[in-house]
């Protein structure tokens, strides 16, 4: 086959099973930080007892982002030597600011954060919380603007084939940088408290009532139910921002074949390339120039103005609908056991087992997210500037394939063991209730006692 | 003689290059040592000794990132060119290091009849981490030869750095453990100390053979002087912790941490040898590290960050390592 390709099919495989975890450790990171600032407000040990069941969560996410991030930083060179041969003086220097001022942070403080609860001042050990979710929000920083530059390049000059910086500033908030990285940031939230709403509810379903399952799951619930709309909010507002910067990427995320006012939004089609058509289309008459132009004879952008120079429209079309299609989901249950919860002070079957897959939910928006924005920018790997087929290594498209097929493998296997450990401290969680044993005061000088035992 | 920083830069980003691979060598090479050692240890022992890493691993595995990350910002065109060449061992390399990385949270939270498993993986990913590195070593030394020669001698320098690795994590189980344990561990590190001085040899007769310029640089007077130290005093280590190995461990736990400080400092005597016959190529004969840069003002400005960063880093790491410091307990989530 052709390395190209297989070299994308490879990187999208790496990133997406690399973007997973993070997207949980960026928020987990600071829901961590809620539980140990409630308890050390309150003296609830409930909310030690929820610290402790998802710090492990946390552990184990971060080990497999760490593991698939090393990863990454190989794929550049394996893969893609073009792209640093290109871009390395923009590229370059984000991505050693992130190792610099994320990666070391995070790491130092993850063993004090995990371990050193005993070994540490209390005051120490919030300290390395809050340094923990920092750096993970830091790197979510450094690499957004990166990705972000790659879309929507400023503030740099081509000299001899190789981009050079000019204006750093104008580099890292490049135009779409603050909406995506806002995006990003809501999305992560999302994830985590659809996780820990979806295993909180697991435990209740199993007969769990204990307080710290209580704890976490409202946690878990109000947070997705005042996130949600904030995000489809940024969300619309990131939309516009592509509409501005990357118009041909909205030509094919709305499969509009032709420029032109009173433009409907498709709800369902299926777009055919070759016959520059949708086949069985269901849509809302002018309702893309509604919503991209707000007026019904808005002029709203189509592939025709980008012959050979846009992006695949059936996987953009579907991956941006699978993004809002969840998203509402989203919305309708987060709002739903808000009521129940914060109304009934009870969570009824039916809704307690839709939360249980829910629970994924945020991974599958945030992936189809992803797809929408990075295929959209194909063929480009930075726009106008270097196309993704110059960038490509050469590497014999059977080392390719045979990486990825093992990759791919390994992959599945992690992902099976990862959701096995998360369901078992799940149960296990619930099992125990109230009366999971608390990190003990007898052995070290300087313990901290979990109050309330 | 004015400083010129387009001259400047390069070099000092190869040395902070060095640096990186030199930290990383040094401190994940105890922890990858820990996993292969997992091949001879009991259950109980296993436990203490994951206890005696867990806190730092991620740390350690971060000096990778920053090694390869240098590599990759500084040096984008022979991050390519090196990472192409070596594009299966790199690939073996990273499947070894996710291998390992999960196992260590794994084996601790899976049901406890899978904890077995898990081990074995940690065992095996570690194994394969240093294996692939050794194996990158060897053939980079060469020139990133890839013939059957090549290959033979990648094998060699890969056993020979795994048992490199064991012998640091042995030593580091002597710092970090008391009893049985650490008896054992003298053993584990007097057998692993004969097949790395032998790696070393074997690195160090090969890679002037292979190149005759690397050759002129060492065997002319008078730089064969100036240079002699280097042998000399890695051979002179090498047998001291050798003797050393028979009077371990000893009353009130002294020089618990000597054999592993020999260690690194035979690491760096290495490594400085091997900086020493590169230089100033970052592909052997092929790029030197001023055709390999980035521009300068890209340079500058992560020269900048680095200035600032690198002793808040190295501050912390050492912080993070005194809270943790002391014999392995039971490493819990408290």
């Amino acid at each position: 086959m052709d390395p190209l390709i297989l070299s994308r099919i490879q990187f999208g495989a790496n990133i997406s099973f690399h973007i997973l975890f993070p997207t949980i450790t960026i928020a987990l990171g600071w829901v961590l930080l809620f539980f140990k600032l409630r308890y050390n407000a309150t003296n609830d040990s409930a909310w030690m007892r929820a610290y402790f069941t998802w710090v492990k969560v946390f552990a184990l996410s971060f080990a497999m982002g760490v593991v698939s991030g090393v990863t990454m930083s190989f794929q550049f060179g394996t893969n893609w030597p073009g792209y640093m041969e290109h871009v390395g003086n923009i590229a370059g220097p984000l991505l050693a600011y992130e190792i610099l001022t994320a990666f070391f942070l995070e790491a130092a403080f993850l063993g004090i954060m995990l371990f050193g609860f005993r070994r540490v001042s209390n005051r120490v050990h919030t300290l390395a919380t809050v340094l923990v979710a920092g750096g993970t929000t830091v790197s979510a920083f450094w690499i957004i603007a990166l990705n972000s530059w790659m879309q929507t390049p400023a503030g740099f000059e081509m000299i001899d084939g190789k981009a050079h910086a000019v204006d750093w500033w104008a580099i890292v908030f490049n135009p779409s940088m603050p909406y995506r990285l806002v995006h990003m940031l809501l999305a992560s939230g999302l994830t985590v408290s659809f996780l820990i709403a979806g295993l909180s509810a697991l435990r209740h379903l199993n007969g769990d009532r204990s307080e710290s399952m209580w704890k976490a799951l409202r946690t878990g619930v109000f947070t997705a139910a005042i996130l949600i709309p904030i995000q489809i909010f940024a969300g619309d507002q990131h939309g516009l921002n592509t509409l501005e910067h990357q118009p041909q990427k909205i030509a094919a995320m709305e499969a509009n074949w032709n420029t032109g006012p009173n433009v409907p939004l498709v709800l369902f089609a299926l777009p055919d390339e070759a016959a520059r058509e949708n086949k069985f289309e269901i849509a809302i008459p002018d309702g893309a120039s509604l919503v991209l132009r707000h007026s019904t004879s808005g002029v709203v952008p189509g592939l025709n103005d980008y012959p050979g120079n846009h992006p695949p429209v059936f996987p953009l079309f579907w991956s941006f609908r699978i993004m809002v299609g969840t998203g509402l989901l989203m919305l309708a249950v987060s709002w739903s056991a808000a009521f129940f919860l914060k109304r009934r002070h009870s969570l009824p079957k039916p809704l307690a087992m839709l939360m249980v897959p829910m629970a994924l939910s945020g991974w599958l928006a945030t992936l189809a997210g992803w797809y929408t924005t990075e295929i959209g920018r194909q063929p480009w790997l930075v726009t106008g500037v270097l196309k993704t087929a110059d960038a490509v290594g050469p590497v014999a498209g059977s080392h390719v394939a045979l990486t990825l097929a093992v990759y791919l493998i390994l992959y599945v296997l992690l992902l099976i063991a990862y959701l096995g450990v998360l369901v078992h401290l799940a149960l296990k969680a619930a099992k125990d209730g109230d009366s999971s044993p608390l990190p003990g005061v007898m052995k070290a000088a300087m313990s901290q006692p979990a109050a309330g035992e | 003689m004015t400083f010129d920083w387009p001259t400047a830069l390069p070099l000092i980003f190869a040395g902070l290059m060095g640096l990186a691979i030199l930290i990383y060598v040094i401190l994940d090479g105890f922890d990858l040592g820990i996993g292969i050692l997992f091949a001879v240890a009991e259950d109980a022992e296993q436990d203490t000794m994951i206890a005696a890493i867990g806190p730092f691993w991620d740390a350690n595995e971060t000096w990778l990132v920053l090694a390869v990350g240098l590599l990759l910002v500084a040096f984008p065109m022979a991050h390519g060119v090196i990472l192409t060449a070596l594009y299966i061992p790199a690939f073996v390399l990273l499947v070894g290091l996710i291998l390992r990385g999960v196992a260590f949270d794994f084996r601790a939270k899976v049901p406890a009849g899978r904890k077995h498993r898990w081990n074995r993986i940690f065992f095996l990913g570690s194994l394969i981490a240093s294996l692939a590195q050794g194996y990158m070593l060897g053939v980079y030394v060469l020139g990133l030869d890839v013939g059957l020669g090549g290959m033979a001698f990648g094998v060699l320098v890969a056993f020979c750095l795994a048992a490199a690795y064991a012998a640091m994590g042995a030593a580091w189980v002597i710092y970090k453990t008391e009893g049985e344990l650490q008896k054992k561990a003298v053993r584990w590190l007097r057998t692993a100390l004969v097949l790395t001085a032998l790696g070393m040899a074997a690195v160090s007769l090969a890679t002037p053979f292979a190149s005759p310029r690397i050759f002129d640089k060492w065997f002319v007077w008078p730089q064969m002087l100036y240079l002699s130290p280097l042998p000399i005093l890695s051979a002179l280590l090498f047998l001291w912790l050798w003797r050393q190995t028979f009077h371990l461990p000893k009353p009130d736990d002294r020089h618990a941490l000597t054999p592993f400080l020999t260690l690194a400092a035979i690491f760096a005597l290495g490594f400085a040898g091997l900086a020493w016959s590169f230089y100033p190529f970052v592909v052997p004969d092929k790029l030197t590290i001023w055709q390999a840069a980035s521009a300068t003002e890209s340079l500058a400005i992560i020269l900048a960050g680095t200035v600032v960063v690198l002793p808040i880093i190295i501050f912390y790491s050492f912080y993070a390592y005194r809270v943790f410091g002391g014999k392995a307990t039971d490493l819990t989530y408290d």
